[in-house]
């Protein structure tokens, strides 16, 4: 990846005594598609709106280009921002709504007409330039509202939850969408969303934010396979999280009593003595003695889930869920089984 | 069925009051009552010379009966066409109730105006059960002897005068209400808590004031020696008090504090309903604050301003009671005009006919409305 384009320098945020953003270190590389992942709350909206102007930080600075932007206001950023309703002008045409950012620039008539057709033709919208935002599906308005954006070409694009007030079907076909029209234009993007899987899906990079700081950043890969804290762990995808005690360190593994007795070991190191572990319900495998861990379990139930199975199982004090594939014979409920895992599918969190 | 109740409310309510005030403005029957048969005998002249005797004979057999109170109307009526018609008709009468009825009787005899033809037209004209002179007469205008429409003498009447005056001032009370309304319904829709409260408040107090207290608070504000004119030659703005009581300035301050709650609240319910994100994101495509405004927030506002400009004015031209209480004799507006004719005369021919010009106006002006705001006003695109 190439050199960061906007830095974020121990940017804080506060309103009255509440602190929304605390201490906020963040590069956004040029070229990359950078989601923000948090709960509701968490500040993601209030990084979004510092970065594009609408709200000045209450310390630390904003850098664009190595350049500070604290004194420049929200339309002379040259960001290109779609909210999360759209907010397209209601009085304005299509065309006339894509049109505006380039009559604010001062471009030709001419050109106008020619750049707000070309834009609206990538996105085929084209046949729709004489309606007004009220006549369009909210799809449609989502796509009028990008290529707004788009047509001024700026120089990084910031969507706030922008896909979140559709049903699931559209939006998985506009994620597909804008991940398409962001690979194709070489765009920078920042954006913004509650929902993990949309950020797995979309993203080069994941910020995820918890209480208005980052708990973790790395592409998605890092941050499902290995999330540095149970924040993480918890908040993307699916885990079993189990709490230990470290019994025993070798040089890049521990031993670990889980709660009930069972041992298992473990890659790392660390000081502490009470951690957890966190390992995901796929990696969990029925009768698989090659693994390095192994627990004595009781199926309490088996769930189908249409291309996968989910299985309940209980070990003593713990509760767990394993994943597998339909091909399986699904184990009958009450059976005592044998729970494997490989050693490298654990994540040892201490905080 | 559950309309029914709505249906008989705007019935009794409105198209009721609205039919007398129109049957008053348009119908002429004082004189055909009393002069049933003179209407009779005239109904086939053609207007030309003297009518036949038979015409004279009815007149003196109406005239013979006839009860003074209702007679009464009927002269003054005819007076107000020819001065003269009042000694004429009375002696008339006079010389009618020395001959026994059906007796013959020469009238050019009795008074020689009997044998003008004008005199016998009036009549004629009179006896008609509907007119437009009423009509004609709110704008300045009337019948000339051949019975064509042309304008009253200089002037004979000042009603198209005071129409415009009205107007004007209706006008002007709209124009300062969006200037002020406008911005204040912005602020208010900007704010909110205690502070939105606050100023929506005091802007709905005069609409709770009893007129009185408002109107005499005016004068004691406006007058000469009052606390605005003490602030402005105390800033040095001015060596001598302004007036600005008892004249048009007076008239226009009154009337535009208690109308502009009819500006303010329709913006603010149109502004109040802009969704919020727009203004930030006209300003992060490259607007600056003042370009984001008129390019967005104004003609979002316009029906607003509309639909407040339209209530102002409607208002405003009935206005009656401030006029009178604030204003000189030049800024009384038509509804005075329509006080005048209508308690102190009895002139209800001419009350409702102005009556129907301000509903004219009200009625042209909500028709225009309704094309402007149904063509979706792409008011600033
Ligand atoms: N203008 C504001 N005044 C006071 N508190 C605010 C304001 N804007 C946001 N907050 C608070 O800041 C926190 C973070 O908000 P936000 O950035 O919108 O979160 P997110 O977008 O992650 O859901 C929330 O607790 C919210 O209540
Ligand atoms: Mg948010």
């Amino acid at each position: 990846m190439s050199a960061s384009l906007i830095r974020f320098e121990n940017v804080s945020k506060a309103f009255g005594s509440t602190v929304v953003i605390d201490d906020l270190n963040l590069d956004v590389r040029k070229g990359e598609f950078l989601t923000l992942l948090g709960p509701s709350g968490s500040g993601k909206t209030t990084t979004l709106l510092m970065l594009a102007g609408f709200e000045a930080p209450s310390g630390g600075t904003i850098l664009v280009d190595g350049k500070r932007i604290d004194d420049l206001p929200a339309h002379r950023r040259g960001m290109g921002v779609v909210f999360q309703n759209y907010a397209l002008f209601p009085h304005l045409t299509v065309a006339q709504n894509v049109a505006f950012p380039l009559q604010m620039r001062g471009v030709p008539r001419g050109e106008i007409a020619r750049r707000v057709d070309a834009a609206l033709d990538r996105v085929q919208l084209r046949h729709l330039s004489s309606r007004k935002p009220s006549q369009l599906s909210g799809g449609q308005q989502q796509r009028v509202a990008l290529t707004r954006c788009l047509v001024f070409e700026p120089k990084v694009i910031l969507m706030d939850e922008p896909l979140s007030a559709l049903d699931k079907q559209l939006r998985e076909r506009l994620q597909l969408e804008i991940r398409e029209l962001y690979r194709r234009e070489g765009l920078t993007v920042v954006f913004v969303t509650h929902d993990q899987s949309e950020a797995l899906t979309m993203s080069d990079r994941i910020a995820v934010f918890n209480r208005g700081a980052i708990a973790q950043i790395g592409t998605p890969a890092d941050i499902y396979d290995r999330p540095a804290n149970r924040f993480v762990s918890e908040f993307i995808g699916e885990t079993n999280l189990l709490e230990a005690e470290v019994t025993g360190r070798g040089d890049d593994h521990l031993d670990l009593a889980l709660e009930g007795g069972p041992g298992i070991r473990v890659p790392g190191r660390c000081e502490d003595r009470a951690v957890a572990v966190s390992i995901r319900p796929e990696r969990l495998v029925l009768d698989a003695p090659e693994l390095d861990n192994h627990l004595d379990a009781t199926v309490d139930d088996v769930v189908y889930q249409g291309n996968h199975l989910r299985i309940h199982l209980s070990c003593g004090p713990l509760r767990l869920v394993a994943q597998s594939e339909r091909r399986i014979e699904p184990p009958v409920v009450g059976r005592k089984v044998r729970v494997s895992f490989a050693a490298e599918d654990c994540t040892v969190l201490t905080e | 069925m559950l309309i029914a109740p709505l249906v008989v409310f705007l019935a009794v309510f409105m198209l009721w009051p609205l039919w007398i005030m129109i049957s008053l403005a348009i119908r002429d029957d004082e004189v055909s009552e009393v002069l049933p048969r003179t209407a009779a005998a005239l109904a086939d002249w053609n207007g030309e010379g003297i009518p036949g005797s038979a015409a004279g004979q009815a007149l003196a057999d109406d005239l013979r009966g006839a009860e003074r109170t209702r007679l009464g109307p009927a002269v003054r009526r005819l007076n107000s066409d020819i001065s003269g018609f009042r000694t004429l008709m009375a002696r008339t009468q006079r010389a009618a109730d020395d001959v026994t009825d059906g007796a013959p009787i020469d009238l050019v005899a009795v008074d020689e105006r009997w044998g003008e033809t004008r005199y016998w037209r009036a009549i004629a004209n009179a006896v008609q059960p509907y007119t437009d002179r009423y009509l004609l007469a709110a704008v300045d205008l009337e019948r000339d002897p051949d019975g064509a429409i042309a304008s009253m003498p200089e002037g004979a009447s000042a009603n198209a005068a005071i129409i415009v005056r009205t107007f004007t001032i209706a006008g002007t009370v709209t124009a300062i209400c969006v200037m002020i309304g406008l911005p204040y319904a912005m602020l208010i829709a900007a704010t909110g808590g205690w502070v939105r409260n606050a100023l929506l408040l005091s802007v709905l107090l005069p609409l709770w004031t009893s007129l009185l207290v408002r109107t005499t608070a005016w004068v004691i504000l406006l007058q000469n020696e009052g606390l605005v004119n003490a602030a402005i030659t105390g800033l040095g703005l001015s060596d001598t008090p302004l007036s600005l009581i008892f004249n048009r300035t007076g008239v226009v301050i009154a009337m535009t504090h208690v109308l502009l709650p009819f500006m303010v609240l329709p913006i603010f319910s149109v502004v109040n309903a802009i969704p919020r994100n727009l203004m930030p994101a006209a300003a992060s495509l490259g607007a600056p604050p003042l370009r984001a405004f008129y390019r967005v927030l104004l003609p979002l506002s316009m029906p607003g301003v509309l639909a407040g400009s339209l209530l102002v004015f409607m208002v405003a031209i009935g206005y009656y009671i401030t006029p009178a209480l604030v204003g000189g004799a030049d800024d009384q507006m038509v509804a005075s005009v329509i006080a005048f004719f209508a308690l102190e005369t009895a002139n209800w021919g001419m009350a409702g006919a102005l009556g129907l010009i301000l509903l004219a106006a009200t009625t042209i002006l909500f028709i225009v409305y309704g094309r402007l705001s149904r063509s979706g006003a792409p008011i600033g695109a």
